[in-house]
């Protein structure tokens, strides 16, 4: 694996982005806009409540957090789109490039533009609504690093499905997020849920880090085997969105597809 | 330098019940240019697919400098390079930032005296700053040839190279090929549905229907050897030929 070659996919990444706004715009905007509302939702949730707990770690930590997801998973499936829109499968792959080199500079973006997210996020969370940090002391390291492995495996597993199903398939991936939040208790215990949503939630490594961070600002046990356990299923769908893509590929290969992504109006 | 830049064994690829390649064999040496013709859908473009490496083979072995394709993919690419009129280069970046991505996936050394060698050999410094989407063909042209001279490249591989141009930028273009490929004793494989653009630069031609190489030659003599006029004539005759006539024709090699 050379890394100038998955350097190249990040340079690429950096270059629409340095001259386009409507790039670089949706790294913090939305995230940004989702503080906010969060924001002043746990405010009012706080000031009209009598709970006995603090809304603003609860539900503006669970924002924080799932928007840093989404955009780990976005990181992945845009800069692939970027391809795809541009028609360059054909220029690209019929170069020195490794399938693990383009992959790998799809996850590099990823963790430069998701990293521009939650910065912009923590700033906001922390400056504006004083959510803090040491609410969740070191264990938000592992919290984010779950969310990061598995948004990586979503991102390529959409990708993989984009390149499979075509370009119109893209519809597919941009719901993935909003279908899977129910599952995980984004915003309320897993014990809400009705037992068949149990055994979907069980199966995803979210699941485990919203679990987690509830557990640790209500002050109630977490154990920490249940967080390797999440972090095992990240790593495992990671390896599995690995395989699928290289399946996908080769499949394109062996078929044609992956020339007709270029070709298709060739003679 | 000696021996075959290319070698192309038994080529087959078969999309279901319907073969666009069948059998095909060539080679290519350093120095040389060949030119690949055949009516639309003959298995033009899908034999150069099958030398990228971006469409796999049913049957046969491509080898680029001595470089199996199928289990050195990335080494074999390292030597070829490309152009076709209908793989344009990402349209929303610049002539300077496509070759600079480009120049580091082909690991160019001294990438940035390259990239500008290469605008100014191209005549694109007006363009230097551009985006490549807005440029007129015969632009987008000269940038796609500079990004396949990036890695002076041993084996150039040239879908359609000048078609959709004009004449004047056509000749401008068939003129920079040509004598890259002279000083730098590259081996290319063109294809053209241009007669007169196949007759002035290849030293060889194949002529390529329903997935066959049905003549091989020089396309100066080549005519004459088969009763035609003009290369353009002989062209016409087989592209119109049933495949059952071709089969039992003077053609069949």
């Amino acid at each position: 694996m050379r890394l100038n070659h998955t350097a190249a996919i990040l340079l690429r990444q950096y270059y629409l982005m340095r001259g386009s706004v409507a790039r670089l715009l949706p790294l913090f905007a939305w995230v940004a806009v989702d503080i906010l509302l969060w924001g002043f939702i746990t405010r009012y949730l706080n000031a009209v409540s009598a709970a006995s707990f603090n809304f603003v770690p609860i539900l503006l930590g669970a924002v924080l957090l799932w928007d840093f997801f989404t955009r780990v998973m976005q990181g992945v499936t845009t800069s692939f789109l970027e391809d795809v829109w541009s028609r360059s499968f054909l220029n690209l792959f019929a170069t020195p490039l490794t399938i693990t080199e383009y992959v790998g500079g799809l996850v590099l973006t990823s963790i430069a533009t998701s990293l521009i997210g939650l910065v912009v996020m923590l700033v906001m969370a922390t400056s504006i609504f004083g959510l803090s940090y040491f609410n969740f002391g070191l264990v938000l390291i592992p919290f984010l690093l779950v969310l990061f492995l598995f948004g990586i495996a979503l991102g390529i597993a959409g990708a993989a499905l984009v390149l499979r199903l075509g370009p119109a398939s893209e519809w597919f991936i941009w719901p993935i997020p909003a279908m899977i939040s129910p599952f995980v208790g984004v915003f309320y215990p897993l014990s809400t849920l009705p037992q068949w949503m149990h055994y979907i939630a069980f199966l995803l490594p979210p699941s485990y880090v919203f679990e987690g961070m509830r557990a640790i600002i209500l002050g109630q046990s977490f154990s920490s085997s249940q967080l390797l356990w999440g972090v095992g299923l990240a790593v495992l769908y990671i390896v599995l969105a690995g395989w699928f893509f290289i399946r996908v590929y080769r499949y394109a290969v062996r078929t044609g597809l992956l020339a007709r992504y270029s070709a298709e109006s060739a003679s | 330098m000696p021996g075959n830049v290319l070698s192309v064994s038994r080529l087959a690829k078969r999309f279901g019940d319907k073969v666009a390649v069948d059998n095909v064999s060539f080679d290519i040496r350093h120095n040389e240019i060949v030119g690949l013709l055949g009516p639309n859908g003959a298995g033009k473009t899908t034999t150069i697919n099958m030398i990228l490496g971006v469409l796999e083979p049913s049957a046969g072995t491509v080898r680029i400098a001595d470089l199996d394709v199928a289990s050195q993919r990335a080494r074999a690419l390292a030597y070829t390079n490309f152009t076709a009129s209908y793989a344009p280069l990402p349209g929303n970046l610049t002539v300077e930032q496509n070759l600079r991505f480009f120049g580091l996936i082909y690991d160019v050394r001294n990438l940035s005296t390259t990239v500008t060698s290469l605008i100014k050999q191209f005549d694109l410094q007006p363009f230097r700053h551009v985006k490549v989407g807005v440029l007129s063909s015969g632009e987008q042209a000269r940038v796609s040839l500079a990004k396949a001279m990036l890695n002076r490249p041993r084996l150039l591989l040239l879908d359609e190279p000048t078609a959709s141009l004009d004449p004047n930028v056509a000749s401008d273009i068939r003129n920079m090929i040509c004598s890259f490929a002279k000083q730098e004793a590259v081996g290319v494989l063109w294809t053209s549905h241009n007669m007169y653009e196949v007759e002035k630069v290849c030293d060889r031609v194949l002529f390529l229907s329903h997935g066959k190489i049905l003549l091989r030659g020089d396309p100066k003599s080549l005519p004459r050897e088969h009763g035609e006029q003009t290369l353009e004539d002989l062209f016409i005759t087989l592209a119109r030929e049933p495949l059952s006539q071709l089969a039992e024709s003077s053609y069949a090699p």
